[in-house]
């Protein structure tokens, strides 16, 4: 019995305990994430935001989860129950899975797997199915076309999140988190990384459902979106699921792109400071980025929205990807490749406008392939050929 | 290709997040504190009602009832007979304050400056009853209000 506890019983009880702090961290977090989004868009909007419950209003999150919670549940007659009350379950679950493989300071992961990208990619799409359900579930039109477009809205942003999170791995050779932030990235490797940080944080907004692509709640088109038949807890699920997922995704992008916990910009003088205070730090700018866009920018119509997905984003990332490793095989930075003789070697600058030169011709190629004869040409071919298809019949 | 350059380069864009971080630090909130702290408002400002007395504790009114005449929303009633010192008085003042529009006519028709709107804006109340004022609640108001009253007919006394 005792070999049992010392063999599996205390690496559970640690891994419990280290799961309870997660959650209570990253759900305190959620509350004054909500305090904060109102604070920061109270003072660009020149408002002061919640002032009354406590100090500065700082309690106002605790106020509005008791509201929250005392609440009745009402479950519309014609839902389908089950699904109805699983969906936000599921949402707000899948967003507290995915924090297990986040290092928050070096060897602070729950779960180092090697396969940790793959692992919040999986997850963070598995959410596409906590918004259908609910959507499908509510039996309502305004929650079924709110499920519908988040739905899709995700999904196409996904794609390009996907290539661009190749373009990082690419650079770090491995897929596990910790190497991602431990990988050594010379300044120009960050440079090509940088047009792919912007393209990634404004995925990271379509893929949370944020401003300015809150399309699927879109309160002034279709109300709450998938979300409007819901109160009480099962709300409160949600808009706790939503909350923690925009942390996630502002950790995620300092994994891959700001560096984690190490210092900002490798100055080793500022090492002193524990790497959790700057894996933090590093968050909660990211995550100011979402408030920040939410207070400026107006809300993207749905057509635009698929446009700069499918036909913006990924040509762009796509490109990119083709690009950045054409350049780091002819730098021969690619992870894990065989270094030739420097003698023998090509200046980085030859063969650096050589992998340019041809990615930019195959792309030209590629889009003449495409774009050459204008669909509205081939259109009027098609139109002609018909006509003197009839024409030939009507002579018969 | 210069509007492509614009699109791509996201310059409008980052003018509008540098504006609205610029709003964020450097430009003062317009909202103010209110139950904590509040606006401020004119000597003129017609709030809630009051009738005045004269330094002895005499009340002014002397039941004249132009302010009555005069009500454009008829929210005010007076009934008047002699006091045993001879004196004409009011028996009877009362205003309607879900009638009352406040115009401040009532206020500009007073001979001897006994009802007057004060500067006091926040008196709702629970029930609709509770806002038919009597004389003496309107007196009460005077009792407590006076020392801003004088203050604020002093302050406009200059303009008229």
């Amino acid at each position: 019995m005792l070999e049992l506890w010392e063999t599996y019983g205390i690496w559970t009880a640690t891994t419990l305990m280290y799961i309870g702090l997660i959650v209570g961290v990253v759900l305190l977090a959620v509350a004054y994430y909500t305090y904060a989004e109102r604070k920061v868009m109270g003072a660009i909007q020149r408002r002061q935001g919640p002032m009354m419950v406590g100090p500065f209003g700082l309690l106002q999150p605790i106020a509005d989860g008791l509201k929250l919670f005392s609440k009745e549940t009402i479950i519309p007659s014609q839902a389908h129950r089950a699904v109805f009350l699983i969906a936000p379950m599921m949402m707000f679950a899948l967003s507290l899975v995915a924090w297990a493989v986040i290092p928050f300071n070096k060897d602070w992961v729950l779960a180092n797997i090697n396969v940790g990208v793959l692992y919040l990619v999986a997850i963070s799409s598995m959410s596409v199915y906590g918004v259908i359900m609910a959507g499908w579930a509510s039996n309502s039109r305004y929650a079924f076309l709110g499920g519908l477009r988040s739905a899709s809205q995700m999904v196409s942003y996904e794609v390009s999140m996907g290539l661009i999170i190749v373009c990082v791995i690419l650079c770090t050779g491995s897929l596990n988190l910790q190497d991602i932030v431990l990988a050594p990235r010379p300044v120009w490797m960050q440079v090509l990384l940088f047009p792919m940080f912007i393209v990634f944080l404004i995925s990271i907004l379509a893929e949370t459902n944020r401003a300015p692509f809150d399309l699927p709640e879109g309160e002034s088109e279709i109300t709450g979106g998938f979300m409007v038949e819901y109160s009480a807890m099962t709300f409160a699920l949600f808009f706790l699921g939503e909350y923690s997922a925009m942390i996630l995704m502002s950790a995620i992008t300092t994994i891959l792109f700001l560096g984690g916990w190490l210092p900002p910009f490798g100055i080793a003088a500022l090492a002193f400071v524990p790497g959790v205070v700057w894996f933090a730090l590093k968050t909660a700018l990211v995550m100011f980025v979402f408030l920040w866009a939410r207070a400026t920018l107006p809300r993207f119509r749905y057509d635009q929205l698929m446009r700069l997905g499918w036909k913006v984003f990924l040509p762009l990332t796509l490109a990119w990807v083709v690009l950045m490793a054409g350049i780091l095989m002819s730098a021969e930075a690619l992870p894990g490749q065989i270094k030739t003789d420097p003698a023998l070697r090509k200046p980085v600058i030859e063969t650096a406008t050589e992998a340019v030169g041809g990615t930019v011709k195959g792309a030209v190629e590629g889009v003449k392939e495409i774009f050459g004869p204008s669909l509205r040409e081939r259109l009027e071919k098609m139109e002609d050929q018909a006509e003197e298809n009839l024409e030939g019949e009507e002579a018969e | 290709m210069d509007n492509f350059a614009r699109s791509f380069l996201l310059t409008e864009i980052v003018k509008g997040f540098l504006l609205t971080l610029k709003y964020m630090f450097f430009v003062p909130k317009v909202t103010i504190n209110y139950p904590h702290e509040k606006g401020p408002i004119s000597p003129r400002f017609r709030g809630e009602h009051a009738l005045r007395r004269y330094p002895n504790g005499e009340e002014r009114c002397i039941a004249c009832k132009l302010c009555e005449a005069i009500c454009p929303a008829l929210a005010i009633t007076i009934e008047a007979e002699p006091r045993e010192d001879g004196s004409r008085r009011t028996t009877r003042y009362d205003i309607d304050m879900t009638k009352c529009i406040y115009c401040g006519l009532c206020q500009e028709a007073c001979p001897v400056d006994a009802i007057v709107e004060g500067p006091n804006f926040e008196f709702a109340t629970e029930t609709r009853e509770e806002l038919f004022y009597n004389k003496d609640k309107l007196l009460e108001n005077g009792d407590r209000w006076e020392a801003q009253i004088a203050a604020n007919l002093l302050a406009d006394a200059p303009y008229r």
